[in-house]
């Protein structure tokens, strides 16, 4: 479903990416862990078209995102096509990003409305749908100040599943929030991953990326030092430089 | 002063008191828009255009609107009659009655809405510049076009930003208006220092005086009103 190889992406002369290669399945669920500055986010905002990388390949259910000709220059699909590609895939802010001035119900409806033309009525509904499922049907007509860090990341959530997403990505979904509100975020992730939703996580929750995803990586300095399945990764035969930063985790 | 001499002065100041609201009315109109735009010229990554615009706005809040506004009613008749002038220009400009009203009027306006974009322009900006990268990005990842994001994501949260600073603007521009009496234009300013020497009595100031509070007096209230209405986020 998403095939990444040898991405590259720097800014002025700091390699953040260095040629990294990610391969996502339908239905997988990976998470992306690793310390600060790794490339972690900078990987999931050059798939998601907020930074173009410098040279690689991404390819999205099927289609060229971008590719490297012979010159070793970027090439990037057109912008119809990088807009069409853009609408398959959703993502998930560390800061939640909810317009303020819009109602929650307006915050998820906006985009169907105005990105998708459905008509309001349609979206409305299918906004309701999400907010139940998110046990906030009662917030609808709220506005994103008057709710929790963790309702406020909810309806983030509810707003880029409202576009249908077939890939979902998650940039740090709890680092924004009180210890005691991670728990809502990631169970709404959970019940994500129990229905099928292919999705990618860069999280610092070690346990959970050990519980939910399917295969973790792990990135350090701009390359994945390691992935494979939870057991490998926090298992004893995983490479030792992860096993040292699990291993300052867990203390 | 007899009370019918103070009603016929009071009539007289009330009829010229149209021309100053037709000044702050016109202002108005006219650079809020080009002000947006003007804001948007600043920003523009095109470094020339950035440079000039903001060349445009050192020279307006530089000099004072009074100069600029007595450089406008001159402009016409010396460009025309300046040697580096081409000719299509002069035909043009030539045939502008420099001694009508209305052009007395147009030029005015012109000085006026020029100096007023300048200001409105980097109220604009700083409002613009002040929205978080993050509402620009979850528009991106949401299929928002560039314009959909400007006019449905970031002007509506700009407007409450700006909001507090505009109305200091607009309440300013009401007393501007009395410099239009030094070119002169006849409005409240010009016809209550006329009516001095006529009564000889300070009481047609006053009474422009108290044409000038009533009004900022009713534009506070009325931002007051939009201010709050404007709260209903954080």
């Amino acid at each position: 479903m998403l095939e990444v190889s040898k991405l590259k992406k720097s800014y002025d002369k700091l390699d953040v990416l260095k040629g990294v290669d990610l391969t996502v399945g339908k239905g997988e669920v990976v998470a992306v862990i690793g310390p600060s500055g790794s490339g972690k986010s900078t990987l999931l905002r050059c798939i998601n078209q907020l930074e173009r990388a410098d040279s690689g390949t991404i390819t999205v259910f099927g289609e060229d995102l971008m590719h490297t000709d012979q010159r070793g220059r970027a090439v990037f699909a057109d912008a119809k096509k990088l807009h069409s590609i853009r609408l398959r895939m959703g993502l998930v802010f560390q800061n939640f990003n909810l317009f303020p001035h819009m109602t929650v119900l307006r915050n998820i409806t906006e985009a169907q409305v105005c990105v998708l033309k459905r008509n309001r009525k349609d979206a409305k509904e299918n906004a309701m749908r999400l907010l139940e499922k998110m046990g906030l049907e009662t917030k609808a007509s709220a506005y994103p100040c008057e709710l929790s860090g963790g309702q406020q990341q909810r309806v983030s959530i509810a707003r880029a599943l409202a576009l249908d997403p077939e890939i979902l990505f998650f940039d740090e979904p709890t680092s924004a929030l009180d210890p005691e509100l991670t728990g809502e975020i990631l169970n709404v992730i959970r019940n994500l991953a129990a229905v099928g939703m292919t999705m990618v996580i860069v999280t610092h929750e070690m346990s959970f990326a050990h519980d939910v995803a399917d295969k973790v990586v792990f990135m350090e300095g701009g390359d994945i030092v390691d992935q494979g399945t939870p057991d490998h990764l926090f298992g004893e035969d995983a490479s030792e430089r992860v096993q040292q930063f699990l291993q300052r985790f867990n203390r | 002063m007899t009370s019918e001499q103070i009603g016929t002065l009071f009539g007289l100041m009330l009829q010229y008191a149209v021309p100053t609201m037709k000044i702050f009315a016109y202002t108005l109109i006219f650079s809020i828009p080009l002000g947006m735009l003007v804001a948007q010229l600043k920003m523009c990554r095109f470094k020339p255009v950035s440079w000039l615009t903001n060349l445009y706005i050192l020279i307006m809040r530089g000099t004072p609107l009074l100069l600029q506004l007595i450089v406008a009613q001159y402009s016409v008749p010396n460009i025309v009659k300046s040697d580096i002038c081409p000719g299509f220009l002069r035909d043009l400009l030539g045939g502008i009655d420099i001694r009508s009203e209305s052009y007395t009027f147009n030029m005015m306006l012109i000085a006026f809405v020029l100096n007023y974009a300048a200001y409105f322009a980097e109220i604009f900006r700083g409002g613009i510049e002040s929205i978080p990268k993050g509402q620009y990005e979850a528009a991106s990842a949401l299929g928002f076009g560039r314009l959909q994001t400007f006019f449905r994501i970031v002007l509506p949260q700009v407007i409450k930003r700006v909001t507090p600073a505009c109305s200091n603007e607009i309440i300013t521009l009401v007393k501007d208006t009395s410099l239009a009496s030094a070119i002169p234009y006849m409005e409240i300013m010009y016809i209550a220092k006329k009516q001095v020497p006529t009564y000889a009595s300070l009481l047609p100031l006053f009474m422009a005086g108290l044409f000038y509070f009533a009004f900022a007096m009713v534009l506070t209230l009325l931002f007051n009103i939009i201010e709050k209405k404007l709260n209903y986020y954080k």
